[in-house]
C-alpha cells in the first residue's frame, strides 16, 4: 500500500486537469481497456477448455502440459516478447508464412498487443479455471449425461454454472494482468501512439521525460482499474 | 517467511562485504596518494558508473582498461536509456559517475543539484540508417525510408536518439510514420536484428557494435543532429575519488581511441 501512497501525495494536483485532457492519455486508456479486454476473452475461448482437459481428461503428458501452461508467468515477460517474435515475427516460424501468404504480420499491430497480453495473462485464468473443475463435483455431469445431455450440454448447462465463480475470479485476475503488461507488449509490439501504445509503456517513456507526467498517467491506469475491479467484484463474485 | 528471512540474510552478507571491500582496498595506496586523481593513481574500490545505452561496447572496454590501470579498482557499469538513468539519479542512485547520450539529459542531473562540477563532452555520435546486412531493400538516403511498405523503427522523441532522429527528418524534409517509436537505442536496433522492420535510424557506434547482422548507411543530414555525450562526477557518489579518476581516465588517449574505434568523434 506504501508505493501507493506515494505516488497520491506526489501526484501534481494543481496541473492534473490540464495533464488529464491531453490527447495521448485518453488514447493509451481506451487502447489498454480494449486490448486487455480482447485479450480475457481470447484466454476464455482458449483457456477454459485447455483447463477442462488438465482436469477431466487423462492423456499421457498432462503433467508437462500443465508444466508448459505456467511457463509464461515465470518467463520474464521481455523474453516471452522476444519468443513471440521468433515466432510471429516476419522471420519467425508462424510469422513468415503468414506474411508470405497473407501479407498479414503481427508485430506493431494492435492485433499483436491482444496476443502478448495474452500470452502473458492466460496462465492466471487456466490455473484458477482448472481449479474450480477439480473442486466440482464430477457426478453431477455424469448424472447429466444419464439423462441424456451431450457432452457440450452437460458442460454448458451443468459444469459452467457450477464453476462461475472460478472462471469469473480468473477472468479477473486475467484481464488485471493484461492491462498491466509491459514487458511482452513492448518488445512484440512495439510502442506507437494510438495503436500500440497503452498506458503501461506511455508511463515508461513519460518517465524518460517528465516524472509528473508519468505518476498521472499511473494514477489514471490505477483509478480506472481499482474501479472496474471492485464494480466486477460486487456483480460477479459477492453474489455467489 | 523463510524466503523473506534468506533474503535478508543475503542483504546483510551483501552489506557486509561491501562495507568490508572498500576500506581493505584503500590500505595499499593510502600512504602515498593523495594529490590529483590520474591515471594510475588515487582510485580504489568500487567505482559505480551509470552511462548511455549506446556507450555499452566502448565503456566496457575503457572499464577493463581502468582497472588494468588502477588494480584496486573495480568498475561496474548500468546502462541504460539516458533520461532514465537520470531519473535514478535524481531518486538517489547511489553512483559514481553519469555519463548522458545528450546535454538535455545531464541537464536535468545538474538542475536538480545532482552532480558535481560542470560536465564535460567526452565523445560525440552521429545516426546512421540501420539495415539487415547486405541492405536487401536498397535504402540508401532518408527519403527511400518514407517510401510505402518501408517499416521503420525510431528511438522515441523522449530519449536522445529520437530527438537527433526528429532533427535529422526535418532538416531532410523527410515525413515518415514510423512502425514503433522504441525506449532506447537498442530496442529500435533489435527491431533490425530480429528482421521486424526494414530500417532505424541509430547511432554510427549501435551499427557498428553490430556489424555481424547490421549495415550502417550514413546520410549527409546526420551531420545536422550530432549528439554530445557530456560526463559528470555525482555530488552523492560513495567513491568521488574513484569518480575522478575515471573521469580523468576518459580523456586519456588509450580511452579516447577505444571510443574512435568503436565509431564515435572526438569533441
Amino acid at each position: 500500500m506504501l508505493p501507493l501512497a506515494g505516488l497520491l501525495i506526489r501526484a501534481p494536483w494543481t496541473t492534473l486537469p490540464q495533464r488529464l485532457t491531453e490527447p495521448g492519455v485518453l488514447a493509451a486508456l481506451r487502447l489498454s481497456l480494449l486490448t486487455a479486454t480482447l485479450a480475457t476473452v481470447v484466454c476464455l475461448l482458449l483457456g477454459v477448455p485447455l483447463a477442462w482437459l488438465l482436469a477431466r481428461a487423462r492423456f499421457p503428458g498432462r503433467r508437462l502440459v500443465r508444466a508448459l501452461v505456467t511457463v509464461p508467468l515465470v518467463l520474464p515477460p521481455v523474453v516471452g516478447g522476444v519468443a513471440l517474435l521468433l515466432v510471429f515475427g516476419r522471420r519467425g516460424l508462424v510469422g513468415g508464412w503468414l506474411d508470405a501468404t497473407f501479407g498479414f504480420s503481427l508485430p506493431f499491430t494492435t492485433t499483436g498487443v491482444v496476443v502478448a497480453e495474452a500470452f502473458v495473462a492466460m496462465p492466471f485464468l487456466v490455473i484458477s479455471v482448472e481449479g474450480a473443475l477439480r473442486g466440482a463435483d464430477p457426478r453431477f455431469e455424469e448424472a447429466a449425461a444419464t439423462l441424456g445431455a451431450s457432452r457440450w450440454t452437460a458442460f454448458r448447462r451443468v459444469t459452467l454454472p457450477l464453476i462461475g465463480p472460478g472462471v469469473a475470479a480468473g477472468a479477473v485476475l486475467c484481464w488485471a494482468r493484461a492491462l498491466g503488461e509491459f514487458g511482452a507488449t513492448i518488445t512484440f509490439a512495439g510502442n506507437f501512439p494510438g495503436r500500440t501504445q497503452t498506458m503501461p509503456l506511455a508511463v515508461y517513456l513519460a518517465l524518460e521525460q517528465d516524472l509528473d507526467a508519468a505518476i498521472v498517467l499511473s494514477l489514471v491506469l490505477l483509478v480506472v482499474s481499482v474501479v472496474i475491479l471492485a464494480g466486477l467484484r460486487d456483480r460477479w463474485l459477492g453474489t455467489s | 517467511m523463510r524466503a523473506r528471512r534468506l533474503a535478508a540474510v543475503a542483504v546483510a552478507a551483501l552489506l557486509a562485504m561491501t562495507g568490508c571491500s572498500s576500506p581493505a582496498a584503500d590500505e595499499p595506496i593510502g600512504g602515498g596518494s593523495s594529490g590529483p586523481a590520474g591515471p594510475g593513481s588515487g582510485a580504489a574500490g568500487p567505482v559505480t558508473v551509470l552511462a548511455a545505452a549506446s556507450l555499452t561496447e566502448s565503456f566496457t572496454a575503457i572499464g577493463t582498461r581502468f582497472e588494468q590501470v588502477n588494480p584496486s579498482a573495480e568498475v561496474s557499469f548500468s546502462f541504460g536509456g539516458s533520461a532514465g538513468l537520470a531519473q535514478q539519479i535524481i531518486a538517489g542512485a547511489p553512483a559514481d559517475v553519469f555519463a548522458a547520450a545528450s546535454p538535455t539529459t545531464m541537464k536535468t542531473v545538474t538542475d536538480a543539484g545532482a552532480a558535481t562540477g560542470t560536465p564535460v563532452t567526452f565523445a560525440r555520435n552521429q545516426l546512421v540508417i540501420a539495415v539487415p546486412k547486405g541492405n536487401p531493400k536498397g535504402l540508401a538516403t532518408l527519403a527511400a525510408l518514407a517510401g510505402s511498405g518501408i517499416k521503420v523503427a525510431l528511438c522515441a522523441e523522449q530519449v536522445p536518439c529520437g530527438t537527433a532522429a526528429g532533427k535529422a527528418l526535418s532538416a531532410a524534409g523527410v515525413r515518415l510514420t514510423p512502425v514503433t517509436l522504441e525506449q532506447d537505442v537498442k530496442a529500435a536496433l533489435a527491431k533490425v536484428k530480429l528482421g521486424e522492420v526494414d530500417a532505424a535510424l541509430v547511432y554510427r557506434t549501435d551499427a557498428k557494435a553490430a556489424a555481424a547482422d547490421v549495415d550502417g548507411v550514413e546520410f549527409p543530414e546526420s551531420a545536422g543532429a550530432v549528439n554530445d555525450y557530456p560526463i559528470v562526477a555525482l555530488e552523492d557518489g560513495p567513491n568521488p575519488a574513484g569518480a575522478a579518476a575515471f573521469l580523468t581516465f576518459i580523456r586519456t588517449p588509450e580511452a579516447q581511441r577505444i571510443l574512435t574505434d568503436a565509431g564515435f568523434q572526438q569533441p
